[in-house]
């Protein structure tokens, strides 16, 4: 492109322009963006689920390693399980979990497309089967734990 | 600091016509530099808001004969038959590479490309995409376009004059807008794409970007307009808004509706009633008779009172929410939206709007203007192929057949000239003082913009409209010479340079008052009624004296000057108009 | 005097002002107005400098996406009572760099548009004169819904990715990405694939779900990124357990 200024052909300027692409105005985005809007507050909870999904993975295997450790390690971590504060933790933990588990599994119709026949199976259709792996699962689990 | 910027070939409006023409220039020599100047991100431009679909022959019992023939009477005999024949033969090809493109065009079972009836036409050759064929179309052009490296976009930049040298036509002077900065950009050829004027009306399906811009470019540059009389009253808009209720809810099998639930186009000559669609006959026929049958439907007392005027219903209801929601699903959301009602259960309430503009800048079938370099196609232009007035859904079509036609024409051109000089820069130095002096600088100026336009618009209304006489034009005249007038007082509370709308809306209505002289002095001059011009003083068509195009030019004084160019007749002789047979 | 309502539009031009700030105007409250006309009301009768972007004003061309009290909306297509009594607080698209008053810039949004290439790709052209792919309405409606997005960009103010990170693609994009992914007439998947598995594509979203919300056409963008996210991680274990060309 051939890009000559006025200048050049000897006449003067007669305005000032701002330049182009001009910056324009940046909103800065606040820190607490997330607490304006319920759909923005779930998302970050949502996020922060994970580290609550991180501590029972914790938890969990320090379990396992006190059950490896023998019976009196085993009595130790009950007995840390008994803590008000830890308890209060896990009960935080499964209602994160819980909300991680729903927001997961709804977003499964969302990732599948899966047509039949022509037609997109509903959302239902699809979100449906997990909650009813997840619920064989938990009785599956409650009827291990509960039989003894 | 003024730019000179230069191209081979300069594209001036960014919608379905503009961006045909560009991938067109782009195919024919990919040598060439390219640039699509538009005031609008191509993807607003108004072609989005085309509902219906785009004519081409595809079926297997349709001909190109009859396409043309549809064409020509539909036009009142006023289209150029040449131009019509190279029109129906290049259809078909060009809806088809729109295909291969990716339009999502609607489809048989088979995944043959399906076809709807429309009015005035004698068989299924409207291609569509439910119905927002024209935004699959631009979005389809807009995002084929942008894999082509040698087009250069000119997003929102206004273009105020052409550059000429020695009556050639090399460039543009426009504002671009985020900064406000003039800059000249030169060509070697120009191709006007800025689309119709439907906005010197109040009443219009209308974007509010189609103010004759490209129009008035051409004309103050000395180039011919045609046939600006014929304005194209759509039968079916929505009250106070405008918006369009495509002709295909006719096509699926809408009834139009007086008040006493009669449809009444039967008694305008366009044949008898049937329950289901016939194809150029009822409300199928073409849309000047629907139009002006609502007219006579009013003056019997016939129409029902509505708060934006008197309307008709358009009834859709035994169509069944499953056609409605398959062919028709943007019809329901706009009367959902816009009129609160539902299309499966209730009435439409409509009346006539303007649509479109069958005249424009003067073209051969190239798109070239009489102008050396200057090119144009789409709604600005006039080729004529629409005559004294449009079928639906043959204007898409024209946007691409002429779209790539012209860029054909513009590429080799361009290909064999030379690049224009910078001494151009004078002249867009020149215009920046006129920008400033006129708007900007100057010291008072009394009148409001939007008092103007409103003045013009209800002038049009009044003295323009689906009926015209002597006494309503030649009162339109004087109002408009006044207007002009007054428009040169015109003062700005928008001074500054970054996106000042209120200048391009100044410079909008400076269009929209030489496009709407040129509409008034054209329709004074002929007087006959043929097709959209009605003349309750001349009621007839007369044959021996316009069988021709009005041409209209500007004066060394400003004025508007009428000259007349005989129809292109090939095949078919005139013949009187008959529907409902 | 016909009954009123308070119109808060955000003012900036950036040949004077530092920041955007805020303008009271009293406009008719009229049944069947849309925000959009009360902004043209004030343009034409009261100040002729207030600018913002508008043209078909029936919900197709994109171009009058802002805020209206905090939400993204088309103005053409929100009703002034449904904020009645008011105040409507009418401010520029979040997310974007305000140029002037209500306008912002875009043209980041075109960038990342191209880079998805929106357009059929295809090994081996069928000439024209063989005439059309055939494709079936069952596969038609597999891609229709993302070919209805129209650009007005409601779905980059409403995505805090966007907000936090510019790079981001972002809803629109990738939804007309996915557009093209799913025609059966294209071949461009696994080259569009490149592109968007990078960080800045796919993998930005962290599926707020806010787009598919906002969105005036129902595109459903979120659902967009979601499918394309499964189908890259599909691609990527196959490329893993079949090195040597398993890409499909």
């Amino acid at each position: 492109m051939d890009q000559i200024s006025i200048n050049a052909v000897g006449r003067k300027e007669l305005t000032t322009y701002t330049e182009y692409p001009p910056k324009g105005y940046r909103v800065r985005i606040s820190t607490y963006w997330w607490l304006g809007r319920w759909a923005y507050l779930k998302f970050i909870l949502r996020e922060l689920s994970s580290v609550l999904v991180a501590w029972f993975v914790i938890e969990t295997l320090l379990q396992v390693n006190a059950l490896i450790a023998g019976p009196g390690a085993y009595q130790d971590f009950q007995g840390f399980l008994r803590n008000p504060v830890v308890i209060a933790l896990n009960i935080i933990s499964f209602f994160f979990i819980l909300f991680h588990a729903i927001t997961w599994f709804n977003l499964a119709p969302k990732a599948m497309a899966i047509r039949l026949g022509g037609k997109r199976v509903p959302a239902i259709l699809i979100a449906l089967p997990n909650y009813a792996a997840w619920l064989l699962a938990s009785v599956i689990v409650g009827w291990l734990v509960l039989r003894g | 600091m003024l730019d000179i910027s230069s191209h081979d070939v300069l594209i001036v409006g960014g919608g379905g016509a503009g961006l045909r023409a560009a991938i067109a220039v782009a195919e024919t020599n990919p040598n060439l530099n390219i640039a699509v100047l538009s005031k609008v991100y191509p993807m607003r431009s108004h072609t989005v808001s085309a509902e219906g679909g785009a004519a081409g022959v595809i079926g297997p019992d349709d001909t190109l004969d009859e396409h043309a023939y549809d064409t020509i009477s539909g036009g009142d005999w006023l289209p150029d038959q040449d131009a019509v024949e190279f029109f129906v033969k290049e259809a078909p090809e060009e809806l088809l590479r729109m295909e291969h493109w990716g339009c999502p065009w609607n489809r048989e079972p088979n995944g043959r490309v399906a076809v709807r009836p429309f009015g005035g036409m004698k068989k299924e050759r409207t291609w569509f995409a439910a119905d927002k064929t024209g935004f699959h179309m631009l979005h389809t052009l807009f995002q084929t376009s942008l894999k082509y490296n040698a087009v250069t976009r000119y997003d929102e930049f206004y273009a105020t004059k052409l550059l000429a040298d020695d009556g050639q036509v090399q460039g543009v002077v426009a504002i671009e807008l985020a900064s406000g900065k003039i800059q000249a950009i030169s060509a070697k050829a120009v191709i006007l794409t800025t689309g119709g004027c439907g906005r010197v009306f109040p009443f219009t399906t209308n974007a509010a970007i189609k103010t004759g811009d490209g129009m008035s470019l051409a004309y103050r540059a000395g180039a011919p307009l045609k046939d600006m009389e014929f304005v194209q009253y759509h039968p079916t808009g929505l009250p106070f808004t405008g918006i369009l209720i495509t002709e295909a809810a006719r096509a699926e099998g809408g009834y139009m509706l007086n008040k006493d639930g009669y449809r009444y186009l039967q008694d305008y000559n366009l044949g008898k009633p049937q329950p289901q669609p016939v194809l150029r006959s009822m409300e199928l026929g073409p849309r000047d008779r629907l139009s002006q049958a609502f007219v006579k439907e009013f003056e019997k007392g016939r129409t029902l009172k509505g708060p934006y005027g008197d309307v008709v219903h358009l009834d859709l209801r035994h169509l069944g929410e499953k056609k409605i929601t398959t062919k028709l699903p943007f019809v329901r959301e706009l009367c959902l939206k816009y009129e609160n009602l539902d299309p499966v259960k209730e009435l439409i309430p409509v009346r006539p709007v303007v649509h479109y503009m069958m005249g424009g800048v003067h073209t051969d079938t190239n798109g070239a203007t009489p102008l050396k370099g200057l090119y144009a196609a789409g709604e600005v232009a006039c080729v004529s192929i629409n005559g004294a007035n449009r079928l639906g859904s043959n204007s898409l079509t024209e946007c691409l057949v002429f779209g790539a036609q012209c860029g054909r024409a513009a590429a080799d051109f361009a290909s064999t000239q030379r690049a224009p000089g910078r001494h151009l820069l004078a002249q867009a130095v020149d215009e920046e003082t006129r920008l400033q002096d006129q708007f900007l600088r100057k010291a008072g100026g009394r009148e409001r913009i939007s008092e103007i336009r409103e003045e013009m618009q209800r002038t049009m209304e009044q003295s323009a409209g689906i009926y015209r006489s002597r006494d309503s034009l030649e009162q339109a005249a004087g109002k408009l010479s006044e207007l002009q007038e007054r428009f040169r007082d015109i003062g700005l509370d928008d001074r500054g340079h970054a996106f000042n709308t209120e200048l391009v809306a100044a410079l909008e209505l400076g269009s929209m008052v030489d496009v709407a002289e040129s509409i008034i002095q054209c329709a004074l001059h002929r007087t006959e009624s043929r097709g959209a011009h009605q003349r309750t003083d001349f009621p007839a068509r007369d044959d021996q004296k316009f069988l021709a195009h009005s041409v209209v030019t500007r004066t060394a004084e400003g004025t508007p000057a009428v000259n007349y160019l005989p129809v292109k007749i090939t095949r078919w002789p005139p013949a009187e108009r008959v529907y409902g047979k | 005097m016909a009954e009123q309502i308070a119109l808060e539009v955000t003012r900036f031009s950036p040949e004077r002002d530092k920041v955007p700030s805020i303008q009271a105007f009293d406009v008719p409250l009229r049944k069947e107005w849309v925000v959009l006309d009360a902004l043209n009301y004030v343009k034409d009768r009261v100040d002729g400098s207030l600018s913002f972007r508008w043209s078909c004003r029936m919900g197709v061309c994109g171009s009058c996406g802002m805020m209206v009290n905090g939400e993204p909306k088309l103005t053409c297509a929100t009703f002034l009572t449904d904020y009645a009594p008011g105040p409507v607080r009418v401010e520029p698209l979040k997310n974007f760099p305000v140029m002037r008053d209500l306008i912002v810039e875009i043209t980041d949004f075109l960038g990342k548009l191209s880079k998805v290439k929106p357009w059929i790709i295809r090994a081996k052209k069928k000439p024209l004169s063989e005439g059309e792919y055939l494709q079936t309405p069952d596969e038609l409606d597999t891609y229709r819904q993302f070919s209805m997005c129209i650009n007005c960009l409601l779905c980059y103010a409403a995505c805090p990715v966007y907000g936090l990170d510019p790079l981001f693609a972002g809803p629109a994009a990738l939804a007309l990405a996915q557009r093209y992914n799913m025609d059966s007439r294209d071949e461009g998947k696994s080259e569009r694939l490149d592109i968007l598995s990078q960080h800045d594509g796919i993998w930005g979203c962290t599926f707020v779900g806010e787009c598919t919300e906002v969105c005036p056409k129902h595109v459903d963008p979120a659902g967009a990124i979601q499918q394309y996210k499964l189908t890259a991680t599909q691609e990527w274990i196959r490329s893993l357990l079949m090195p040597w060309g398993g890409k499909s």
